[in-house]
């Protein structure tokens, strides 16, 4: 079984952001980059099935829609443990561009794994996406991921509750939280080794988006913090009741 | 034409999403001038699929099948796209859930849709259609345009609210032509949460971090939450350490919640954890760190001992119920 696991390369969790001059985007000007959280947790995972089933997963390739400024992003992947990365070599547009293009290489890995959102436009889009363009099966929220003979065992957050599933392959499992433990961060080795393992540069298909930002803007700012004392729990309970109305 | 919502059902029951998903596309629907229609999949009684009336659904359209309990997308995805053609559908709306977030991105492909997820408001323009959202996770706000005949949003929770406006209902069911090769998964077991008020869609959440010290002062955080009707949340240290699951922890890389009311005892505020909370009506915060990042967020702040403070508010939550 051969895995792909879909990166995107976003801007670090604590940057501050600032917009473009047309602000339809960010400044990238001093930003770092990094895995998409949920990306690197599905990596970590794919990584941990190699090892506990190396007979039976042949090979892990990460893949990204993006233009050389990702690569970076992609070596990373590779000094995690990746045997191969791919990069389509074009600007993600929106969503649906992106899956389009993923969608001209992604057909002949038996299990593709996709983060549940990207931390930079959250639009928890591209693996449904790339799942439908495929015509496959897809489950999401996964928060458990095994090879059970030749199917995959599969828990899923479902509103309210779990499931555990039996799926066959061919599969796209979107995945969160909780499917691997803790993110694997690059290892001296690794780094020296994923210098030399293929970056394959692939050129986009014709395609078009599906939405386009008119503009950014930041959320209103907050009125100052009200503080009451703390021998004063009482007069916090009147305020949420009386003032702000929540109680 | 029409504008459609996607409204799912827990064991034949509609949740809180389900009319407020009903509640928006009312309201879309007389901006636009076009009906309200849900679609409705698995067995659920017409007393219950009547109830979206009460929140200005004219019409409902079902699937009486069993199958779709297994909650299979690509299925779930079929019968919608099937339900959509017949009613002309030129918005589809579904919950930003778990299950609303796995089958929007799917749809959008199979009706040649644009897609914006979590959008927390009404149109800001019909033509072109302009959305808003928080991108990232929260620290921005986009207005998205779609460029598509068709859209497909998913509708933030708690960002809309409920409306009641009475409408007769229409029932009539529709076949989405499914065989049993489109429900490929099998269900092995499920298990529900029950007896707790589910994280999502909360009015009050109260949440700890590592603040709080040990697993062991949690009954405090269940103690308040029973009192208030509240849901139980934590930072994500809290989770990683295994003093509360998974599913509790709230922030960027965890749920995204909006309630009307959030409780953060012994939280630091980090960005990544005010990402999931942020889009909270009123937030108070109780920390022993004047300092803490979490009260620039907050709208109520005590510097103090969330251990010391919490018996007090329990005890004064307690005591405003009695008057
Ligand atoms: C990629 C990435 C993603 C992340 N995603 C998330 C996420 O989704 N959610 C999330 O929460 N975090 C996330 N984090 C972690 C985040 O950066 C913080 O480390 C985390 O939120 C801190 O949790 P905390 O506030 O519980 O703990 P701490 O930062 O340790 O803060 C504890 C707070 O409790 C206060 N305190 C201590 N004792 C008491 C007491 N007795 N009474 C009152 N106050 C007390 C302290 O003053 C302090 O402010 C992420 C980090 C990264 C790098």
């Amino acid at each position: 079984m051969k895995i792909l696991v879909l990166i995107g390369n976003v801007p670090d969790t604590t940057t501050k952001i600032k917009f473009n001059a047309d602000q339809t985007g960010i400044d990238t000007a001093g930003v770092q980059w990094i895995i998409n959280p949920w990306d690197e947790f599905a990596l970590t995972r794919a990584m941990e099935l190699k090892e506990a089933y190396a007979g039976a997963i042949s090979s892990v390739v990460v893949a990204n829609v993006g233009s050389s400024q990702t690569e970076p992003t992609l070596r990373k992947a590779l000094a995690v443990g990746a045997d191969k990365a791919i990069r389509i070599d074009a600007e993600a547009k929106d969503a649906f561009f992106v899956a389009t293009q993923l969608a001209q290489i992604a057909g002949e890995y038996e299990l593709i794994l996709a983060g549940i959102e990207a931390s930079d436009y959250n639009g928890s889009a591209v693996g449904g996406m790339l799942a439908e363009l495929l015509d496959r099966s897809s489950v999401s929220a996964v928060t458990g991921l095994d090879l059970k003979d030749d199917k995959l065992l599969v828990t899923r957050e479902i509103d309210g509750g779990n499931q555990h599933l039996l799926c066959t392959t061919p599969l796209l499992a979107i995945v969160q939280k909780g499917i691997a433990k803790e993110v694997r961060i690059p290892a001296m080795r690794g780094i020296m080794m994923a210098r030399t393992k293929p970056l394959e540069v692939i050129a986009p298909v014709e395609s078009s988006y599906a939405t386009s930002i008119q503009k950014l803007e930041l959320p209103p700012t907050k009125a100052a913090c009200k503080m009451v004392a703390e021998d004063n729990v009482k007069e916090l309970v009147r305020l949420l009741k009386e003032e702000a109305k929540v109680l | 034409m029409s504008i459609l919502i996607y409204t799912e059902n827990w064991d034949g029951k509609f949740k809180k999403v389900s009319f407020e998903l009903a509640s928006y596309a009312a309201a879309l629907a007389e901006q636009t001038g076009k009906q309200a229609i849900a679609v409705s999949l698995g067995e659920v009684e017409n007393s219950e699929l009547e109830k979206l009336g009460q929140y200005g659904i004219g019409k409902i359209v079902t699937a009486q099948d069993k199958r779709f309990a297994t909650l299979d997308n690509k299925a779930i995805t079929k019968a919608i796209a099937a339900a959509a053609k017949q009613v002309q559908a030129e918005v589809i709306i579904l919950s930003h859930d778990n299950l609303g977030k796995a089958i929007a991105p799917r749809l959008a492909i199979r009706c040649n849709a644009g897609l914006v997820t979590a959008v927390t408001g009404l149109p800001e323009s019909l033509n072109p259609f302009i959305v808003h959202k928080n991108v990232f996770t929260g620290k921005a706000i986009a207005h998205i345009k779609i460029e598509k005949e068709v859209k497909v949003l998913t509708l933030a929770y708690n960002s809309f609210g409920l409306n009641e406006k009475h409408s007769s209902v229409e029932i009539t069911s529709f076949d989405p032509d499914l065989t049993d090769s489109d429900f490929s998964m099998e269900v092995l077991d499920t298990t529900k949460v029950t007896g707790k008020v589910l994280l999502n869609e909360a009015d009050i959440v109260v949440s700890g971090g590592r603040g709080m010290k040990s697993a062991d002062n949690w009954y405090l955080i269940e103690e308040l939450a029973e009192e208030l009707g509240a849901a139980t949340a934590c930072s994500r240290p809290v989770s990683d350490e295994g003093w509360r699951p998974h599913d509790e922890h709230v922030g960027q890389t965890g749920k995204i919640i909006s309630p009307n009311l959030y409780f953060a005892f012994g939280i630091s505020g980090a960005i990544q954890h005010l990402g999931g909370v942020s889009s909270s009506k009123v937030i108070v915060a109780v920390n022993k760190d004047p300092e803490a990042p979490i009260f620039e967020a907050a709208d109520y702040g005590i510097t103090g001992d969330a251990l010391k403070v919490l018996p007090e508010l329990i005890q004064a939550v307690k005591d405003t119920k009695n008057q």
